[in-house]
């Protein structure tokens, strides 16, 4: 049986009050609970203080570059199918730097997981407008209020019909928990769209301001495409928690680990005879 | 006495199946016992145009290509306007009936006649070309039916007919045109495969099971064999969304215990230059083939250059050690690849592959390659013992490399700087120590640089009048421009040709350099880089040059035209 102890405990360099310390204890207690041992679980990340997350607990982590975790983290599951992949990536990292990697991600439909720490602003870089920051919302380098539409990728992931499509917020631990245990779960690609409060650089989308808005859904079938798209564009007096979509597609998947595969000199001679 | 080599060319629009004709008459040839070389010279559209197949056919081995044409294969009237300037004395013209071949010695053929759909048209060439090169016709028989096996009896015997007939034809029409010299003897089993068959080949020998990629002429060829041949035996491919994508893919998979390629070709691989610094700070082994076109951007995206060679040596930021390979044959593309491939798992660190249009897309008459003489390939560890320390310090830089997955020790790679065991640190101390590590592999690196080949034309290598420095595919029209000017017996000239650029060590070269009368730099881009690097790394200066980007590939008329004003 896993324990959260081999997860291990890490100093930070997060700020006091950052939303990602529960988002790490949630994503151990969710390992814990699937039983998976640190050994099993590789771990990409991209760039920016979500990034650093795999840096503070036990497990396999390839922590890489702004944008890049899921090219990264596919190309870990097609060289070893039989690893649990998980991706984790700042809004501002996988949906700005790396949005077509995201696009490609849910349309190749990988058994990985994708956990994004979604605070709405970038925060390492102190305070400039992401891809998924309310449009007006006012910045040091958008003095007149960020000038574009919020990116909202919980209703692109629901358009596209990905694997799994789920919203949680730093604030319902419990209910995060359970989401990163069923995306984990999901053979094929899941999406975590996480709330994560920048206590330093984001007043406007506070603690608080989660709190008062974010709803855990009940009563609706996340088979059910319509109105799950319905939900995944609710974004204002009530924001949607839970699994909002839940779809079966083909998982492209590959064989075996490539570590241990050789080729044969019978094959390789073969190959050759074939060009004479 | 008929000539020991001829040059075919085989002429006409993108979409009309001269590439097909081109590939079956050079194998044909190949199993003939003939030597050959292949250039294809092609627009960057998908119909029309007027694109090209040339085919050098030797009785004696052929090293480059060459401009006059003895056999002119016209599939459009367009392919006469363009080439009959380049016809030699004596080349004969093989056309459609239709197509106006006035004033020149012609084989015009009746296609309608001979072939009952325009689909076999290009058969019916074919055989008209086979049996003016008088060649046999039951090689052709047999080429096309393996080529057509998987479409049916049918078809194969469609084909054949079709080939036959336009075979006979030949014999009975009055032409002018001496037949090439047969093949002194037959030199045994050989293979025809071009330089990115060959680099994928070299690949799959040394283990490569992943590749990702996003397609770009001229290197697309490199994954479309690895798939073709590997994906059979278990390699595992992905066509990846953008080249970010692929180099970062093949990255994620080299860690995870893939021996992984990227392939692409200068503008794909500007894209890819963060992940070349990504592999040299994880440490991860990665082969990066760089099939050169000209730039600057998509310059034109079907010719070849070699003007990449910048852009690959100071590809990435920071400082990390490297290799860089730049094959002249196919036989050093299966070679080489091979060895950058081992190199890469040796030193964790990533390796290029640089190559061209020009051989990218030539084939070439190959001896079969030796795979029970390459090397082992070093190999990660699945298991070691705990504790582990992925970027431990060792005496030569080279740390434990283990795959995760496959025992309880955790493994953890970085693109920030990293303390021994993977963690994110900014430790000024450790960010020397590791910077000092990763520099260190470098010495192990500069030990097995293989050194230039000399090619002079006596024993004693060293007091050339002349020193045609080269590197990459401009190996063969540097050797033919040598022997033409030691027939000559006016300028001693020697060849140094460099298969691997970077690194170099000096004592492999320098008295040779420096004991001869003049050294011309021979490249295919307009500012001698391969010579300026040179002068960086040895301070030797390379005064003269041949330079030509115009798109086209160095010939050995080029070269000696371009010495003229030199020596």
């Amino acid at each position: 049986m896993t324990s959260i102890e081999q997860y291990g405990q890490f100093e930070t360099s997060w700020c006091p009050g950052c939303g990602n310390f529960p988002l790490l204890e949630s994503l151990k207690k969710a390992l814990m609970r699937l039983d998976l041992p640190p050994h099993r679980v590789m771990v990409s990340s991209g760039i920016g203080q979500a990034a650093k997350a795999p840096h503070y607990m036990h497990c396999h982590m390839f922590n890489g570059l702004h944008g890049r975790s899921l090219p990264v983290a596919q190309g870990m599951k097609m060289a070893n199918p039989e690893m649990t992949v998980i991706c984790q990536s700042g809004d501002g990292c996988v949906y700005g730097e790396g949005g077509n990697h995201f696009l490609a991600a849910i349309r190749r439909n990988m058994d990985i997981t994708l956990l994004v720490h979604d605070n709405q602003i970038y925060g390492l870089t102190k305070g400039q407008a992401s891809p998924t920051t309310q449009r007006g919302h006012v910045t040091k380098t958008q003095p007149g209020g960020a000038p574009s539409e919020a990116f909202n990728p919980v209703a692109v992931a629901v358009a596209m019909k990905a694997g799994f499509v789920a919203r949680a917020f730093t604030g319902e631990p419990e209910h995060l928990t359970e989401m990163i245990v069923q995306a984990v779960s999901h053979p094929g690609f899941s999406l975590v769209d996480i709330f994560q409060p920048c206590v330093s650089f984001n007043k406007v989308n506070t603690f608080g301001w989660y709190k008062e808005h974010c709803r855990i859904i009940e009563d609706h079938d996340p088979t059910d495409w319509a109105s799950a798209m319905a939900l995944a564009d609710e974004f204002g007096e009530r924001i949607p928690l839970g699994v909002l979509y839940r779809g079966e597609r083909p998982v492209l998947a590959t064989s075996m680990p490539l570590a241990r595969h050789r080729y044969g000199a019978d094959a390789l001679v073969a190959v050759l005879e074939s060009y004479a | 006495m008929p000539d020991t080599s001829i040059n075919i060319v085989i002429g006409g629009g993108a979409g009309q199946g001269l590439a097909t004709v081109g590939q079956l008459m050079a194998r044909a040839a190949t199993r003939a016992g003939y030597h050959l070389l292949v250039n294809q010279d092609y627009m960057s559209r998908i119909r029309g145009g007027h694109n090209f197949f040339s085919i050098r056919m030797g009785a004696e081995p052929v090293m480059a290509i060459a401009e006059g044409i003895d056999v002119l294969v016209a599939l459009d009237g367009r392919t006469i306007d363009e080439q009959s300037a380049q016809l030699n004395a004596g080349a004969i013209v093989i056309a459609g009936d239709t197509i106006d071949t006035a004033g020149l010695n012609a084989l015009r053929v009746p296609f309608k006649e001979l072939a009952p759909k325009p689909l076999f048209h290009n058969v019916a060439a074919l055989g008209v070309l086979g049996a003016a090169v008088c060649g046999e016709v039951s090689i052709l028989e047999d080429l096309l039916r393996q080529t057509f096996a998987k479409k049916g009896e049918a078809v194969v015997q469609a084909n054949i007919e079709v080939v036959r007939k336009a075979h006979d034809w030949v014999g009975e029409q009055a032409f002018d045109f001496s037949c090439i010299a047969p093949p002194p003897e037959h030199p045994g089993k050989r293979l025809m495969l071009d330089g990115n068959e060959a680099i994928a080949l070299g690949a799959l020998a040394a283990g490569c099971n992943f590749v990702s990629f996003y397609p770009m002429t001229p290197a697309t060829t490199v994954p479309i064999t690895l798939i073709a041949k590997g994906a059979p035996l278990g390699l595992v491919h992905d066509q990846a969304e953008d080249e970010i994508a692929a180099i970062n893919m093949a990255i994620g998979a080299s860690y995870a215990g893939a021996r992984a390629l990227v392939a692409t070709s200068g503008g794909g691989f500007a894209l890819m230059t963060e992940g070349v610094s990504l592999a040299g700070v994880s440490e991860t082994p990665l082969v990066v083939v760089v099939a050169q076109r000209p730039g600057p951007a998509t310059g034109m995206a079907t010719r070849t250059e070699q003007a990449d060679l910048n852009l690959v040596l100071y590809s990435g930021h920071g400082e990390f050690p490297r290799a860089v390979f730049a094959p002249g044959t196919v036989e050093q593309c299966f070679y080489l690849t091979h060895r950058a491939f081992d190199l890469a798992e040796q030193y964790q660190t990533p390796m290029f592959v640089l190559t061209d249009q020009f051989l990218a897309d030539s084939y070439r008459t190959v001896a079969p390659f030796d795979l029970g003489g390459l090397p082992e390939i070093a190999q990660p560890l699945l298991e070691a013992p705990s504790p582990y320390a992925r970027y431990a310090l060792t005496d030569d830089g080279v740390s434990p490399r283990m795959v995760p997955g496959f025992s309880e020790v955790l493994v953890r790679a970085d693109s920030h700087e990293h303390d021994e065991h993977g963690r994110i640190t900014e430790d000024a101390a450790n960010r020397v120590r590791q910077n000092v590590k990763r520099l260190d592999k470098g010495n192990g690196l500069m030990q097995d640089v293989i050194g230039p080949e000399y090619y002079g034309p006596d024993e004693s290598d060293e007091g050339a009048d002349l020193v045609l420095l080269c590197w990459g595919s401009s190996l063969g029209a540097c050797l033919e421009a040598a022997q033409t000017l030691n027939a000559k017996g006016l300028v001693r000239t020697t060849v140094l040709h460099f298969s691997q650029v970077y690194p170099l060590r000096e004592e492999q070269f320098m008295d040779f350099l420096e004991s001869a009368g003049q050294v011309v730099a021979v490249e295919g881009n307009a500012t001698a880089q391969f010579a300026r690097l040179v002068a960086r790394e040895t301070g030797f200066v390379v005064t003269g040059s041949v330079l030509r980007f115009d798109g086209r590939p160095l010939s050995p008329r080029y070269i000696l035209k371009g010495l003229e004003s030199i020596v």
